[in-house]
């Protein structure tokens, strides 16, 4: 395939990564109020104190010597989800969805005993899974149950909305779905699919693996036109809602669907990635700049921010 | 916008200065761009360092040494911290003569000489050493009387004595007689030498001088063995027992005389710092006249002591290799683990040769990673397991040092040169890279950073970069200004236009 020309991809208004760090992340987001997001716990605790929803916590290990308890912690838990505080990029996330006795089963079936489970939550004491190698703190946290309509579209793993948030507004958005290659993790470039999703409507627009344009979710084999997600409204407002709870001007929010509790916020990331432009195939670049210079004259609250956006980034708006 | 704008006019005001002093230097002061035709420069710093004896005056000479073989001199230049110095003419040898009242406190004076080997002369005004019968016990003289005449047996010539006399010194197990001789004499090779040449009447001489080593901080004065066979002057490296002057033999003085003399000094020691400058002899000849006058050449890395400018010369190729590795994060999007990882890398490769280097570097990373993949079934803690793969890889180092060097191929000896942790450190973040993500991560992250590192070093040994970063340090400015232009770079990276490739289908 042929490699695609500087020129044309300004056309498209693909956002590339040097624009994204300087124009966006270095413009909009204060180094300041990194740590919100880049440490899960702070970032959990704020939202519980703005009343967002957020999976719940049960456990933090502080220290090595804490560790010790973990199997008394875990008592009576089947379903669960150990990871770092300041994990990156899905990093050192372990999920476990059954328990027989001594038998830690994860999504996958593999099964793990509980000095495995000690080992893992040790090194990310160590800062194995964080950046720089930072001593980090573990998370226990409740396992999302998600809702039975994305059980055809995700193996072995959660599929989380990602919603990228510019000053506010939600500015594109795709659903990303683990698959047998991503091992039960919703990283593209771990390969899972990433799904673009329509702001006007939360109808499915294209899906990418790796970069390639598929149909059908590869392991279970089901069609990704038919996928429309509920609840919309309600999402587009959660990662919204981020905005004054964070500050960052560019970030972008992960939320998942919980079968009971709804809508929830898993994590920020101050640094989202640009798969996103490919999984909607339409260029962040060209909505940003509309943000900047059409919607900023006037103060909205998240409710009125959430009806612009879905004015103005609706699929039939972002192809004319 | 007014920061990117700020940043624009400091940046090109930055290229602007470096570029103009440099172009100051080229068109005023005549130093040349390009390398070009050039010569071997050496700068012999020599340090003597004594410590006073009691009360009393001191007295420090120093033989300088005189032109001979083909050296020519460019620049002598003596530091005298509170002595008195003079030049004085002595039994034909110019001295250098330091003398002072009293001294409290361990002092070191310097004198430093730059010099270059004009053509390869032999040596000039010879006199032919007088022969002093050695003064031997009895029990030495026996054993010396039978190796004379051993050697005296299966020679025919001086040349063929002396050939074989300092073959049999050198041997790994000399003949019983030789080793008896060499164990009264401390198993002085030189005392022998010339004590037997003396025995056996054939006339022979030290020459004191020093090996020139680029980069040698604490060079020692060496001794070769002067011999005169018949007609002919043959000169002997008792160390090796090679014929010959070596080519990087900076001769000191003929004779055996010493070449230091203190008086109400203890602890005397000479040493040598040498620094090796291949530059055009113009821009030499031409700095060695300008630089009392022109200040910013007095400003200069060569008005630094050697030493100095032995690191400085490695220290300011770096910010060059850093520049690659910006060009290629920014421009070309190439994932490396690490940021400037493959800079030490490259770094050792300089030291290592480049084949060589990637074998040691592949071979020490490849075993690593296969013993980390042991320790991780050992529940480690992270410190501990990081640790071991430290310890490890020093093992690996010493094993491979030794395996090589007891097949022959020396060069392996330079795995030493390869920054440890950051070996080890590499081992962990990539076993934990294939854990993660697979191997196919560990090729991209692994295959960009040696691919970064293999540029950087060929950037870094480029002779123009050498040359240009040591004699225009000025230019570091310019390059300051471009990483700062490349700092505010928006533009796509050429790997994007891959990683988007897809989207000039649609529409």
């Amino acid at each position: 395939m042929k490699w695609i020309s500087p020129k044309r991809l300004r056309q498209l208004g693909i956002l590339g990564m040097n624009s994204r760090n300087i124009d966006y992340i270095g413009r909009s987001n204060n180094r300041r109020l990194f740590p919100l997001v880049d440490d899960k716990l702070k970032t959990k605790k704020l939202a519980e104190k703005y009343g967002m929803s957020v999976p719940r916590l049960f456990a933090v290990i502080n220290n090595q010597h804490d560790i010790q308890s973990l199997e008394t912690q875990l008592s009576g838990r089947d379903q669960f989800v150990i990871k770092p505080a300041q994990g990156s990029g899905g990093k050192g996330i372990l999920v476990i969805s059954e328990r027989n006795d001594e038998q830690y089963l994860k999504p996958s079936g593999t099964s793990l005993n509980i000095r495995d489970l000690k080992h893992h939550a040790s090194n990310i004491l160590s800062g194995l899974f964080s950046l720089g190698g930072r001593p980090d703190v573990v998370m226990i946290e409740d396992m999302i149950v998600f809702d039975p309509i994305f059980s055809h579209y995700s193996y072995e793993g959660v599929p989380d909305i990602r919603v990228i948030v510019y000053k506010g507004y939600p500015v594109m958005a795709m659903l990303r779905c683990s698959t047998h290659e991503s091992d039960g993790k919703a990283n593209l470039h771990q390969g899972a699919v990433g799904v673009g999703i329509d702001i006007g409507t939360g109808q499915s627009l294209f899906a990418v693996q790796n970069n390639i344009k598929i149909e059908n979710h590869p392991d279970t084999g089901f069609s990704f036109n038919e996928l429309s997600i509920p609840d919309w409204d309600h999402i587009l407002e959660l990662a919204s809602q981020c905005y004054e709870m964070v500050g960052l001007g560019y970030f972008g929010a992960d939320i998942v669907l919980d079968k009971n509790k709804g809508p929830m916020i898993l994590e920020l990331n101050a640094r989202p990635g640009l798969a996103i432009q490919v999984a909607n195939q339409a260029g962040l670049s060209k909505r940003l700049k509309h943000v900047d210079q059409h919607m900023l004259s006037t103060v909205h609250d998240a409710d009125k921010r959430v009806v612009l956006s879905k004015q103005l980034f609706a699929k039939h708006i972002t192809n004319s | 916008m007014s920061s990117t704008l700020k940043i624009t006019l400091i940046a090109f005001f930055m290229i602007t200065l470096g570029l103009g002093l440099t172009l100051y230097k080229n068109v005023v002061l005549g130093f040349p761009l390009l390398p070009g035709v050039s010569e071997d420069v050496w700068t012999i710093e020599t340090k003597i360092s004594l410590k006073p004896l009691h009360e009393g005056p001191v007295e420090v000479v120093l033989t300088l040494p005189e032109p001979d073989a083909g050296w020519v001199s460019l620049d002598d230049h003596f530091a005298s911290s509170g002595f008195n110095f003079t030049v004085i003419e002595q039994n034909g040898h110019r001295q250098a003569q330091w003398t002072r009242e009293t001294l409290e406190r361990t002092t070191t004076l310097f004198y430093k000489k730059q010099v270059y080997r004009m053509q390869d002369e032999d040596l000039t005004d010879r006199v032919v050493p007088t022969i002093t019968p050695p003064n031997l016990t009895t029990a030495n003289a026996d054993v010396m009387k039978k190796v004379v005449e051993a050697l005296k047996k299966k020679s025919s010539t001086p040349m063929e004595f002396s050939t074989l006399l300092f073959e049999s010194v050198n041997l790994q197990q000399p003949d019983q007689d030789m080793s008896f001789l060499l164990s009264s004499y401390g198993g002085l090779h030189i005392d022998v030498v010339m004590d037997v040449l003396a025995y056996a009447n054939i006339p022979a001489q030290l020459i004191k001088g020093v090996f020139l080593e680029d980069g040698r901080r604490r060079q020692r004065i060496d001794s070769l063995v002067e011999i005169v066979a018949g007609d002919r002057w043959l000169i002997f490296d008792p160390k090796t027992g090679s014929e010959g002057l070596p080519a990087n033999f900076f001769i000191w003085q003929h004779g055996s005389e010493s070449i230091l003399d203190v008086i109400g000094g203890r602890n005397s020691s000479i040493e040598f710092a040498l620094v090796k400058n291949t530059l055009p002899l113009k821009s030499i000849l031409f700095m060695e006249g300008y630089i009392e006058e022109q200040p910013l050449l007095d400003f200069s890395i060569y008005s630094l002591p050697v030493e100095q400018q032995g690191i400085f010369k490695g220290l300011l190729l770096i910010p060059v290799g850093a520049l690659v590795i910006v060009l290629l994060r920014i421009l070309v999007g190439l994932k490396t683990s690490g940021t400037f990882m493959p800079i030490l890398i490259a770094l050792a490769f300089i030291q290592t040769s480049l084949l060589m280097g990637l074998g040691i570097f592949l071979t020490v990373v490849g075993f690593g990673l296969w013993i980390r993949y042991y320790l991780s079934y050992l529940n480690l803690l992270l410190v501990a397991r990081i640790t071991a793969v430290v310890i490890v890889v020093i093992l690996l180092m010493a094993s491979l040092s030794v395996i090589s060097y007891k097949l022959g191929f020396h060069q392996a000896l330079t795995v030493t040169f390869f920054p440890t942790i950051i070996l080890a450190w590499t081992i962990e973040r990539m076993s934990i890279l294939w854990e993660e993500e697979g191997p196919h991560e560990v090729l991209v992250q692994g295959g960009g950073s040696l691919l970064a590192a293999i540029l950087t070093y060929l950037t870094m040994s480029l002779s123009l970069v050498e040359h240009l970063t040591f004699n225009f340090p000025e230019l570091m400015i310019s390059l300051l200004g471009v990483v700062l232009l490349l700092g505010k770079y928006t533009g796509y990276r050429l790997f994007e236009l891959y990683r988007f490739r897809a989207f000039d289908r649609t529409e």
